[in-house]
């Protein structure tokens, strides 16, 4: 691998990346429209709003409504980007998502702000780490996880330039600004490997990807060469990179979601089929307890330290 | 089509006043509507007989409104199906797709031998409408609750764009026990479009029974133009009250307009008629017999 680009240091919100690729998107192309639930402030949209006034469609308090209207202002020639909390985008619009965006093949962008744990100690109803296992079930919906202020604003890019449905998960939960490669690009549906090795793989996206790599170096130390893959795209899933990553013999998965039926699912599922493989899932059980984001994280394990020790683990289990 | 657009003035239910020359030239209109529609009965009732299943109940309540939509108001072009100022149809009541495949076919949006593959193995008529497979189709409907909120989106679209084109839904009256209708409805009121005109097929049957013993609607007009909506009533299965409403409703307004059809499932059938059990169903050869017979019958007064 080429040698990495030094990135900005410091923690970022990829809210403001999102926003500052739509204005950008909306300053060159006046198809591009934000539609929100009173979620103007949430989604930081405050400053679209007054660059372009006639180009946020607010509903008020009517998710269901909100997706409907997006796929409408599809069909009337606009690129409508609808951005509400993840959790009721998702859960309360869902069978919107599924027939008037995805059915409909209608070229929805649905951006699931502060998605999984971010709103911690208000509760399972406002988490949402149950909306990729949900969204990877729909067919012909492309399910992006951003890791960082750049890929999120390159994901916004190029979903305004791809014909079709894409939801994309946009965390608020702070995380550094990834070192990539020279020439690094995004693309929908193609997997980034960020580190080399070859005697385990973690497949990661979102906030988990930055702390895979701090555990791909602390494991480094220990004499085991993990590699360490960003799977922005769910679905489609990257299967070439996961049928590589099986080649190690040990893969595992990390998300801010549900261990199953999101990213983690995805991978196992591919795997049993086509290369049997030790996988270890690292993500959320189900409702989870009162607490902060961060202490969730900490609690079940969605930390360096848990991806270390669970590749430690199938390292060792390989015999 | 549909280039007649004289319209009459204002609102049918406050100045029914209309000009001689515009009723001669509405009844010559109405007549071309009232046979489309004679002939879309025929047709679905034979594609639902051949496919063995079929909502003959709510294709016929809906119909006169379809053939009224387009082959008269509607601004379509089946050879430029995706034209950007078309005017746009949505099937909110999706599961009329005897209706709504009748009129595109009889429009010439694809062959009308095709009619005969509804419901078949890879059929482009799916048993609810699919825009990925048949032209002229604005959005998937089926689940309902669906239609009206896209057809605001798309209304919103045009009032941002300052476009020309209208934007119709069809809705069932028990469709609007949905509470997605009325976060629509509740927002296009807000946005005053003025490019939506809402038809209510309100044929006041439902799949089990009356709307009113179910999950009652009325006061229906009381509860739109709460909502911020103009109102108005006609006779579903009167053509030239028909196009009159939606001449009217053509002319520049800044609400949102419901047309509450009032209408009879089963409509041209005397024993599918007002019939709640005819939600679904088949006739059998009898029946068929007899239906084509009273339609043919009605055709030729």
């Amino acid at each position: 691998m080429s040698a990495a680009v030094s990135a900005p240091s410091g923690m970022f919100d990829c809210r403001d990346a999102y926003v500052g690729a739509l204005e950008e998107l909306a300053r060159n192309d006046n198809r591009i429209v934000a539609v929100v639930n009173d979620s103007v402030g949430s989604s930081k949209l405050g400053k679209f709003r007054e660059l372009f006034p006639n180009r946020l469609v607010n509903v008020g308090i009517a998710e269901q409504n909100m997706v409907s209207v997006g796929a409408g202002l599809a069909n009337g020639g606009k690129i409508p980007f609808v951005s509400g909390a993840s959790c009721f985008l998702t859960a309360r619009a869902m069978e919107q998502i599924k027939a008037d965006c995805a059915y409909s093949e209608q070229n929805v962008k649905l951006c699931g702000i502060s998605s999984g744990v971010a709103y911690g100690e208000l509760g399972a109803t406002h988490h949402s780490i149950e909306d990729i296992a949900w969204l990877r079930a729909i067919d012909k919906l492309t399910v992006i996880v951003p890791s960082d202020p750049w890929e999120t604003a390159e994901a916004i890019k190029a979903a305004a330039a791809f014909d079709g449905p894409v939801f994309i998960r946009i965390s608020r939960m702070p995380v550094p600004a990834l070192a990539r490669p020279e020439g690094a690009a995004f693309a929908i549906g193609k997997a980034e490997t960020l580190r080399e090795g070859g005697d385990v793989a973690i497949i990661a996206n979102g906030t988990l990807v930055h702390r895979a790599l701090d555990a791909a170096a602390a494991l480094e130390a220990e004499g085991i060469a993990a590699r360490v893959v960003n799977m922005a795209t769910v679905s489609p899933l990257d299967v070439d990179v996961v049928a590589a990553a099986a080649a190690t013999g040990a893969i595992v998965t990390a998300e801010e979601a549900l261990a199953a039926g999101g990213l983690g699912g995805a991978v196992a599922e591919y795997c049993a089929e086509n290369h049997p493989v030790r996988v270890k899932r690292i993500g959320f059980p189900g409702f989870l307890p009162t607490g902060s984001a961060s202490w969730l994280m900490e609690r079940f394990g969605l930390t360096a330290d848990g991806i270390a020790a669970a590749a430690r683990d199938l390292v060792k289990g390989k015999g | 089509m549909g280039e007649s657009k004289e319209g009459m003035m204002g609102n049918p239910d406050i100045s029914p006043s209309v000009s001689t020359d515009m009723r001669a030239s509405v009844a010559k209109r109405a007549e071309n509507v009232r046979a489309r529609a004679n002939w879309m009965r025929r047709r679905l009732l034979k594609m639902i007989v051949d496919a063995k299943q079929g909502h003959p109940g709510g294709d016929l309540s809906s119909a006169d409104i379809v053939a009224s939509l387009y082959f008269d108001i509607l601004r379509v072009n089946p050879k430029d199906p995706a034209a950007p100022d078309r005017d746009r149809f949505v099937l909110s009541k999706g599961h009329c797709t005897g209706a709504l495949y009748t009129a595109l076919a009889g429009a010439g949006f694809f062959p009308e031998e095709e009619l005969d593959t509804y419901l078949k193995p890879e059929s482009r008529l799916n048993g609810h409408p699919n825009r990925a497979y048949l032209p002229g189709v604005e959005t998937n409907t089926g689940p309902l609750g669906h239609g009206l909120p896209v057809g605001v989106g798309v209304a919103v679209a045009g009032q941002i764009d300052n476009a020309d084109y209208r934007v119709f839904v069809l809705t069932g009256d028990g469709e609007l026990q949905e509470g997605s209708m009325w976060e629509a409805a509740m927002f296009a009121g807000h946005r005053g479009l003025g490019n939506l005109t809402v038809i209510v097929d309100c044929n006041r049957l439902q799949q089990g029974a009356t709307t009113e013993d179910t999950n009652s609607l009325e006061p229906l007009g009381d509860k739109w133009r709460a909502f911020g909506w103009d109102v108005v009533e006609v006779d579903g299965h009167d053509h030239a009250a028909l196009l009159a409403v939606f001449d009217a409703s053509a002319e520049p307004r800044d609400k949102p307009r419901v047309i509450i059809a009032n209408t009879f499932k089963g409509q041209g059938v005397s024993f599918m008629r007002d019939q709640v059990g005819w939600h679904h169903g088949v006739p059998n050869p009898e029946q068929y017999a007899q239906a084509l017979a009273e339609l043919d019958a009605e055709m030729s007064k």
